[in-house]
């Protein structure tokens, strides 16, 4: 991973250093970013994160996929000092969770919890504002959250969508150097989700450090600029969207293609990979589109296929894939 | 502190109507109606109409302290302690706002009880207002305490009988509603009430500030430090990095 920075982030450092005197300790050779090392946390006998590190950088989307019981959540709630690792550590910009979150620089939605009653949306985003050094408008962040029309509307009378409407301003308006959603768009419908990616995509365009958790890898790929993907507490996958979404959104072919050579179904247009099964081969393609390629170009060339067999792999089954041999309860 | 803070905790306060009719309407309708009915009656040397007010007053006002701080069991239940638990609010700072709003609130009970009583001819000089009002306000701690402690303490369903059961127990055997026993064995442990105290704090309006012995200081000093042992230990118990 390269951590040379660019002129641009040096030039942002100096003004946060300016603007609060409490960042002042994060200076550039310390700016690594986010630093998780050997993160371990185990609930009684049920190992939730076993021994993750991962480092991110300054600026980076990065999107924590798996499916649920992955160990997102714990790992989030370490990150935010919300609970304490069995072993390992958090960095957070060169600072422990808890100073990260005293001195405001980061700031989270999580995954549960309602809003405080006798207090319209405004006020209460008003009051949260006010915990933090360097806050943004109240009414900027009403607006670009979508909440200003309903702002003077008591907090209990709010349908799910608008709740975590404010919930996302509560935690936009700390303005933090990073952002930790969980699962940030659970109670969206379709149109909800749009305008939350929008927002978030105008806090990444700002330069903040944006890490959110989900289980849909649409979202991961759409919005992400990097997808760590997670099963059962542990890292499988780590990179760019375009190449987990082919490891885990694709389609896999099989048929049997007696007298085919390996090297010629991989010049196939849609095929990522291909591996041979006695007579058979596997076929795998990153999605639908270039399965559908593959396929065609499959019968016109080898009109001897038989047993053909198209699958879309569930997130779920595709993390079992990766997980490969792993039975439960082996900690290596 | 931070009063912006503060303000919208004050606020939330204020439109919990519940809250204020336990802690102010209540006590207010008591006094109306049985020291309206009594009112040339003295009781414990004092004239009924003060001992019932500065009761009433310190019913209302341990009322309003105690819930202002197991309100934390509320925002414990909502996730909401969580989510503050990721802002840079400082704890003292929570703490301090539960217990301003609750004194706040308290504050406006005595206020308005004080009033009442001027209505049914209490008359106090202002020596002697002061007086009952800053000894209200000591005795007020323990209570202020012991709401901190309740709201890590105890769950949301139980939050209104709890409060209420203290509240009548402590108000009941301190003498709140007329002094329950005046003399023997039974009266020294009645003395080690804070609540007691708070009564004996209209006593002192009157008849001047030895009534407020040496006692008074060590009881309240005493339940206050034992209950914030306790309140300390259940929230290092309730927000647990575990």
């Amino acid at each position: 991973m390269d951590h040379v920075q660019n002129a641009t982030e040096r030039a942002r450092d100096q003004v946060e250093t300016l603007r609060s005197p409490k960042v002042i300790r994060v200076t550039t050779s310390e700016r690594t970013g986010i630093r998780l090392t050997n993160l371990t946390k185990s609930y009684g006998v049920v190992k939730a994160v076993r021994g993750i590190d991962l480092t991110i950088n300054p600026g980076e989307t990065l999107a924590l996929l798996g499916p649920n019981g992955a160990g997102k959540t714990t790992t989030i709630d370490m990150m935010l000092g919300l609970i304490r690792p069995d072993a390992g550590s958090v960095s957070l910009f060169g600072s422990t969770p808890t100073e990260a979150v005293d001195a405001g620089v980061i700031s989270g939605m999580l995954q549960t919890g309602s809003l405080p009653h006798y207090l319209s949306v405004r006020e209460l985003v008003t009051m949260m504002a006010s915990l933090y050094p360097h806050p943004l408008q109240v009414d900027d962040v009403l607006r670009h959250t979508g909440i200003l029309e309903f702002a003077d509307r008591p907090t209990t009378k709010l349908s799910g969508g608008q709740t975590q409407r404010v919930r996302m301003a509560i935690a936009l308006v700390a303005d933090p150097e990073m952002l930790i959603l969980d699962e940030p768009t659970a109670a969206l419908d379709v149109e909800g989700r749009r305008d939350f990616w929008e927002s978030i995509r105008g806090v990444a365009a700002r330069g903040k450090t944006i890490i959110f958790a989900t289980h849909y890898l649409e979202e991961a790929d759409a919005y992400a600029d990097r997808v760590v993907l997670m099963a059962r507490g542990r890292i499988v996958a780590d990179g760019p969207p375009t190449e987990i979404k082919a490891r885990v959104g694709g389609r896999t072919i099989r048929a049997t293609l007696p007298g085919v050579e390996v090297a010629a179904l991989e010049a196939l247009t849609g095929v990522a990979s291909a591996e041979q099964r006695g007579e058979g081969f596997v076929i795998k393609c990153t999605d639908a589109n270039s399965s559908d390629s593959a396929l065609r170009a499959l019968l016109t060339q080898y009109p001897q296929a038989r047993d053909i067999e198209v699958r879309g792999a569930g997130l779920e089954e595709a993390f079992l894939d990766l997980t490969g041999d792993e039975t439960e309860g082996t900690s290596s | 502190m931070n009063l912006v803070y503060v303000r919208y905790e004050v606020l939330r306060t204020i439109r919990n109507r519940r809250f204020l009719i336990f802690s102010l309407v209540f006590p207010l309708i008591l006094f109306l109606t049985v020291a309206g009915a009594h009112r040339h009656a003295t009781v414990d040397g004092i004239g009924f109409p003060l001992y019932y007010m500065t009761g009433m007053a310190a019913w209302g006002a341990m009322t309003s302290v105690i819930s202002s701080g197991a309100r934390i069991a509320q925002e414990r239940s909502d996730g909401w302690s969580r989510q503050l638990r990721i802002t840079p609010l400082k704890t003292s700072t929570y703490f301090a706002a539960k217990i301003l709003t609750g004194y706040m609130m308290g504050i406006f009970s005595i206020v308005v009880l004080a009033l009442a009583g001027t209505l049914l001819g209490v008359r106090l000089g202002a020596t002697g207002w002061l007086t009952m009002l800053g000894l209200l306000l000591v005795g007020l701690i323990p209570f202020a305490v012991m709401g901190i402690m309740l709201g890590h303490l105890i769950t949301v369903d139980s939050l209104g009988p709890a409060i209420g059961g203290i509240t009548a127990i402590f108000a009941l055997l301190g003498g709140v509603f007329g002094p329950l026993v005046t003399s023997g064995a039974l009266l020294t442990v009645v003395k080690g009430l804070p609540s007691y105290w708070l009564v004996q704090a209209g006593k002192s309006a009157v008849e001047g500030g030895h009534v407020w012995t040496a006692e008074a200081w060590i009881v309240i000093a005493v339940w206050s430090l034992v209950l914030a042992r306790i309140a300390v230990r259940v929230y290092r118990r309730d927000t647990a990095k575990v």
